[in-house]
């Protein structure tokens, strides 16, 4: 265990993160069971206001969570003197077998919380709380998300100890190494170039669809997703080398650096603004049928889904440009 | 009315209730800055430290090779000079000479190095900062020491090193080396250590590994590692007061909690009239929200701002005695002002968030009062 003060920081947002969820689930658990609309009950009256505490907690959560998201990767990069071996974020996170799960938690308990805040404005808009129901025991089950979070990060960092030696991101995303990492990594770049593009322009395609005509919500949130993961694939297998101009450095991280003008962070930013927005119209789209919903809803998925375009577009660019401006040729023209 | 000029006449209300009620506010606002400034300061402390001996090492040699005898530090031969031989990735070998020497006239130890290149010339010494302080010397004055034979050695100061050093030489003394051998009465075939350029950082492992075969009595040191450890241990001292400023931390929330929970007569009534006129219980929690980060804005900067002045400025009195160690010959030294990402979000995380999550149920309890009730 270090004794590192944004440690220390890390360990007390995914706690309060998580005791404010399991709190919210048990709410969402006593709401799902009394909720009667019709009644006017004392309780329910009670229920109807702490639903506003629920609502302004989840939305703290998930400005706690992104703060979190930028900290962990920013003190992995860090942290990496520590170890033997790490030459950046992704060595420390490589320490042990912790680290990358933990990553990836937070991301996903970031979307989670984004689709469900989108969900509560949905259900805002109609006077008659539609959704009220969809949108707690969708609460319940993101709580646990937010528990293995805060769980498998206070592992990580307890079994932190600077003496390991750790691959470097050259080993790990190299391609010849084995695990997902490496397979990303071993992605033969014309196929990969290829299957980005196809998904980034499907996805624009569906965005643009919603857009305009207000259909296909679901085809978009569902690609919206795949594209995210597609995107971090494309950045591992071949973006992040154009970058680099070398054809053997395939780490998302160093991305990030001051090395590289801090370009990750133009690159990541709109890829997560237009996953999280077109997750959202996604989910959203298909209850503009609810009869209270009909009309204002609508409006709210395009906007969404306008959103997400927007950002897709510019993460597309960007990546392209990189692509285009790079030194390195990988494919033969 | 839309989102974005909703939240600005909402504020715009809040800092105007703020206002109204100047004395009110202020005893938080000094407590959470008061706050704000201790993480702040002993953070911007450790990392401006931490910094300075990172700079201060890229001129150390990449390995050092010290002979053990029974597991402690012994003087090195200079035959291993030639049996280490030629090592591949090794640019230059050197024979390095220094030691500590204890003055009893000021009750300090001093380190005492007698580098080949740019030392002094015999008979001249050239002193650190802090010796020149404790024996109020200078460039020309006529330093005197108790050798190890007994006999007083008297050295010229030739110069006083400049201050920009003065973390790693605040206690150091340069003689040439003729001097230092017999200051300590060192026979003339013994080094203190051995010290190893590579140029090649990806070979420092593999070429200290290839010496501890062909020199299996002497242990090699790594530059990194010995920068890993300077991280760790003020990495820890850090982390122990901040452990130590938990408890501040805690209290703190308590008196945030406790504010936040007692509404005056005069907010309630505030709250009464804002519902009673319409506003929904949505706006009045937002308006709150606002409250509190507005009071969180002004104390974060205020908190970080001092601790920026109190670390730079006035040289962190507070805290350098725990940071920085103890020693007789305290390095005088100033830190160069930085401001980092990093530990801004790792202070957020560490005062603003926990105020924040502390203020929501009382908050949430203040914006769903039945107006009635509170008009009555």
């Amino acid at each position: 265990m270090i004794f590192h003060p944004a440690i220390l920081a890390l360990l007390a947002a995914s706690a309060i993160n998580a005791m404010v969820l399991l709190a919210g689930a048990l709410f969402a658990v006593h709401l799902l069971r009394h909720w009667d609309l019709a009644s006017g009950h004392e309780r329910q009256v009670r229920l109807e206001r702490q639903t506003y505490l629920a609502a302004t907690a989840v939305a703290l959560v998930l400005a706690i969570q992104f703060v979190a998201l930028l900290l962990f990767v920013y003190n992995a990069e860090r942290m990496s003197v520590l170890f033997t071996g790490a030459m950046c974020a992704t060595g420390t996170l490589n320490v042990n077998a912790y680290g990358f799960p933990t990553l990836i938690l937070k991301i996903a308990g970031f979307f989670l919380a984004v689709v469900w805040l989108a969900l509560n404005q949905a259900d805002n808009l109609a006077r008659d709380y539609p959704l009220i129901r969809r949108k707690y025991a969708l609460l319940i089950a993101i709580a646990p998300v937010f528990l293995a979070e805060a769980v498998v990060q206070a592992l990580y960092f307890l079994n932190l100890n600077p003496n390991v030696i750790t691959s470097c991101c050259g080993s790990l995303f190299s391609d010849t190494g084995a695990g997902v990492a490496a397979e990303l990594a071993a992605l033969p770049a014309r196929p990969a170039l290829i299957g980005f593009y196809v998904v980034l322009l499907a996805t624009l395609l569906a965005g643009l669809r919603l857009w305009r005509r207000g259909r296909g919500g679901r085809l978009f949130g569902l690609l919206s997703g795949v594209q995210f993961a597609a995107a971090v694939a494309a950045i591992v297998a071949f973006i992040s080398l154009y970058v680099y101009e070398h054809p053997h450095h395939h780490c998302p991280f160093c991305l990030l650096k001051a090395d590289f003008d801090y370009i990750g962070y133009a690159l990541y930013l709109p890829l997560f603004a237009a996953t999280g927005y077109g997750l959202a119209a996604g989910l959203l789209q298909p209850y503009a049928r609810i009869r209270s919903l009909a009309v204002v809803l609508p409006p709210l998925v395009r906007r969404h889904a306008g959103l997400a375009v927007a950002n897709l577009a510019a993460f597309g660019l960007l990546a392209s440009w990189l692509i285009l401006d790079s030194h390195l040729k990988l494919i033969a023209p | 009315m839309n989102g974005f000029a909703r939240q600005r006449y909402l504020l715009d209300f809040t800092v105007a209730s703020l206002m109204r009620r100047p004395g009110r506010n202020l005893s938080l606002l000094l407590v959470y800055t008061l706050v704000v400034f201790l993480l702040a300061s002993v953070m911007l402390y450790s990392q401006a430290i931490k910094g300075k001996a990172a700079a201060l090492l890229q001129g150390a040699p990449e390995i050092v090779v010290q002979r053990m005898e029974a597991g402690r530090h012994a003087l090195m031969p200079a035959a291993y000079l030639e049996r280490l031989g030629r090592l591949r990735g090794v640019a230059e070998v050197q024979g390095r000479l220094w030691g500590y020497y204890y003055d009893p006239a000021v009750a300090a130890n001093y380190t005492v190095m007698a580098p080949a290149r740019d030392g002094a010339a015999p008979g001249q010494v050239r002193i650190g900062a802090g010796i020149a302080r404790v024996r109020g010397l200078a460039a020309g004055d006529v330093f005197s020491l108790r050798g190890y034979d007994g006999q007083p050695h008297a050295y010229t100061v030739a110069a006083v090193l400049p201050a920009t050093s003065e973390l790693v030489s605040a206690d150091l003394m340069l003689i040439a080396p003729a001097d230092f051998r017999a200051f300590f009465g060192l026979a003339d075939d013994v080094y203190t250590d051995l010290a190893l350029s590579v140029t090649n950082p990806a070979e420092v492992r593999q070429v200290a590994r290839k010496l501890a075969e062909r020199l299996p009595d002497c242990r090699p040191i790594l530059r990194e590692e010995v920068l890993r450890t300077y991280e760790s241990v003020f990495d820890w001292r850090e982390g122990m007061l901040l452990a130590v400023l938990a408890g501040a931390v805690f209290a703190f929330l308590i008196f945030a909690w406790d504010k936040a929970t007692g509404l005056s007569a005069e907010e309630r009534r505030e709250i009464g009239i804002l519902r009673a006129i319409g506003w929904e219980t949505g706006d009045v929690l937002r308006m709150k929200l606002w409250e509190g980060g507005l009071i969180s804005f002004t104390a974060f900067c205020l908190g970080y701002g001092l601790a920026h002045l109190h670390v730079f400025h006035a040289g962190a009195p507070l805290f350098a005695g725990v940071m920085r160690g103890w020693s007789v010959l305290q390095p005088h030294f100033a830190l160069t002002p930085q401001v980092d990402a990093l530990q801004l979000t790792t202070l957020f995380l560490l005062s603003v968030v926990p105020y924040t999550v502390v203020t929501l149920v009382p908050v949430w309890r203040a914006a769903t009062v039945d107006p009635d009730s509170i008009m009555r």
